[in-house]
């Protein structure tokens, strides 16, 4: 498997960079893969768009940056925006149903979005919305394996938020399962 | 010697390479860190202070760059394994210092994690352009052991093998790592304490009133003097004899000096460590080191892939640099490229040694970013002409 390129974009708060890790960790701890977690710093990164960058392969990860991502998450509007032409041509979208609005000429393979605050906040703390994403990209796309994804979040996540955040998991998971067997259907 | 197993995290972490260089430090059995914040290597210092509070180690954030060197010189004299970090303009701070512990032959560790310069320069994207400074940096004539680690695995074992250096040469020695290595997260396994091995520090086994500081042996390294057991010695940083007291004259300084410079080069061949790949029948040898000698991997592929006889070095320790072993390839090959972030400086140690037996190129450029394949490609393809 060639290298694929990840990016997680949002703002300033919504757990963009923890998400980020989740993923590299779960590829390369909890799952055979290598992966190399890159995150913007500069000033941009304090308070508007931000964006985490992984790089996940079957072999040592020679390049580390992002150049053309073959799977972006879009937590905020602003963050599509800003990256939303770095999109390879087939780049799956995964994105914030409620607070990013694609473009009709997006990327040519599928988007996937999922209202992830909404549900975060039926669980009771706006907080774990990058988690219920997290939950939604293991279904969605088939990079890392779920079970990689769920340990990876169980472990990273502060100690006593573990319940929390499992569940909200769990629910992004599922409506991502009930999302492609739909999307499924139509095809 | 073995590690102490409670200093070393043993098991896989998903680390990046700032913190997989406090953990090298503790697992080495560093117990003093002193330290001023700066972008890109805080969080070193932020993970030492972290650690430390658990191990009995002692953290210090200090006024500035200047005295956080200083104390790690102290602390060091003071019998415990010491270490700093800093980046940019700390760097250029840390250097008068730095030349105190080089003339005070003291061992402890300090990390630049390089940004891009001159000046504040770019605090948040990586660069390589102090390795000169790393060379020269401090007043006067000296050799340095300076390493460059290209991942955050690296970091870790490059931190822990800085430390046995410092110890083994009696000097400060200089991990060399950069933006790009240190804030890149990825995968370090640390291994049991067991298989970690450490150097101690040689202290002499003579009485009080008998040893000196700086006394004369064939292996060029001079045993420490232990403080609080009954020694009284003296050291300064002006030309000193072998009992550390001050004699300012051309003679002294010839003697003094040439230690500092003879202790590294009598023991160049074990203190270089080159990874070498292809190099048996290259045409054209490609050079490089830390993170850059990473990402020149898929444009060295492709070329051998279309036949391009071509070998790569990649260059663990920087300085001392591996002059003999370029003086060899220079006599063999058509071509040297050297690949760095800056424009030309560990570049101009090659060609030096090449002396004019093949040709040299640079891929380099001023730093904020890694090379991209295609630059490094095309020099491989002119130099292969």
């Amino acid at each position: 498997m060639a290298a694929t390129e990840i990016r997680i974009t949002g703002f300033g708060g919504q757990g963009v960079i923890l998400c980020g890790y989740i993923i590299g960790k779960a590829a390369s701890i909890y799952h055979d893969q290598h992966a190399t977690l890159t995150q913007s710093f500069g000033p941009e990164a304090r308070g508007s768009a931000c964006s985490a960058q992984v790089v996940v392969s079957d072999s040592r990860v020679l390049y580390p940056y992002v150049t053309s991502p073959g799977i972006m998450l879009a937590l905020s509007n602003d963050g599509y925006l800003t990256h939303k032409d770095t999109m390879a041509e087939d780049c799956i979208l995964v994105y914030e149903k409620d607070l990013v609005k694609p473009e009709k000429d997006g990327p040519k393979a599928k988007a996937f979005g999922v209202p992830a605050t909404r549900i975060a906040e039926e669980l009771g703390r706006k907080i774990v919305l990058n988690i219920v994403m997290l939950g939604f990209f293991g279904a969605v796309t088939d990079l890392v394996p779920a079970e990689a994804l769920r340990k990876s979040v169980e472990t990273s996540v502060p100690a006593g938020t573990e319940e929390l955040n499992l569940k909200a998991f769990d629910k992004g998971y599922e409506y991502g399962v009930h999302l492609k067997e739909k999307v499924e259907l139509k095809v | 010697m073995k590690a102490d197993p409670k200093n070393v995290l043993t098991g896989s972490h998903y680390l990046d390479g700032n913190y997989a260089c406090a953990e090298g430090a503790i697992a080495a059995g560093c117990k003093f860190f002193g330290g001023y914040p700066i972008t890109p290597s805080t969080e070193i210092a932020e993970r030492v202070s972290q650690r430390f509070p658990l191990l009995g180690g002692v953290f210090i954030q200090m006024e500035d760059e200047l005295a956080s060197m200083a104390s790690i010189l102290g602390s060091s004299w003071g019998g415990v394994k010491s270490m700093s970090c800093t980046s940019g303009p700390g760097f250029s701070l840390m250097m008068e210092n730095f030349g105190l512990g080089i003339m005070l032959e003291t061992p402890c560790v300090l990390v630049n994690v390089q940004r891009g310069g001159p000046s504040t320069g770019l605090p948040t994207l990586p660069g390589q352009a102090d390795m000169m400074q790393a060379r020269w940096g401090s007043h006067g004539d000296y050799e340095v052991i300076a390493l460059a680690p290209d991942s955050p695995q690296e970091s870790f074992e490059l931190v822990i093998h800085a430390f046995n250096l410092s110890e083994k040469y009696r000097m400060p020695v200089l991990v060399m790592t950069d933006e790009c290595v240190g804030h890149m997260t990825e995968k370090v396994v640390i291994p049991p304490a067991e298989e970690i091995e450490l150097l101690e520090r040689k202290y002499t086994d003579k009485k009080p009133g008998e040893a000196l500081p700086f006394e004369p042996t064939s292996d060029g390294v001079s045993p420490m003097i232990p403080i609080g057991k009954g020694h009284k010695f003296h050291i300064t940083g002006l030309t000193h004899d072998y009992r550390g007291y001050p004699v300012i004259n051309a003679e002294t300084q010839e003697k003094n000096v040439r230690r500092l410079i003879d202790k590294v080069n009598m023991h160049a061949d074990e203190i270089i460590w080159l990874e070498e790949k292809d190099v048996e029948d290259a045409e054209v040898v490609i050079m490089a080191y830390g993170i850059s000698s990473r990402v020149i991997q898929p444009a060295v592929a492709k070329a051998r892939k279309e036949g391009i006889k071509i070998g790569q070095i990649k260059m663990v320790t920087v300085w001392p640099f591996p002059e003999k072993r370029v003086r060899e390839l220079a006599g063999k090959v058509k071509s040297l490229i050297m690949v760095e972030m800056n424009y030309g400086q560990v570049f101009l140690e090659m060609d030096r040694c090449a002396a004019g037996k093949c040709r040299t190129y640079l891929v380099g450029h001023a730093g904020g970013t890694v090379h991209n394949a295609v630059d490094v490609y095309n020099t491989i393809k002119e130099a292969v002409k």
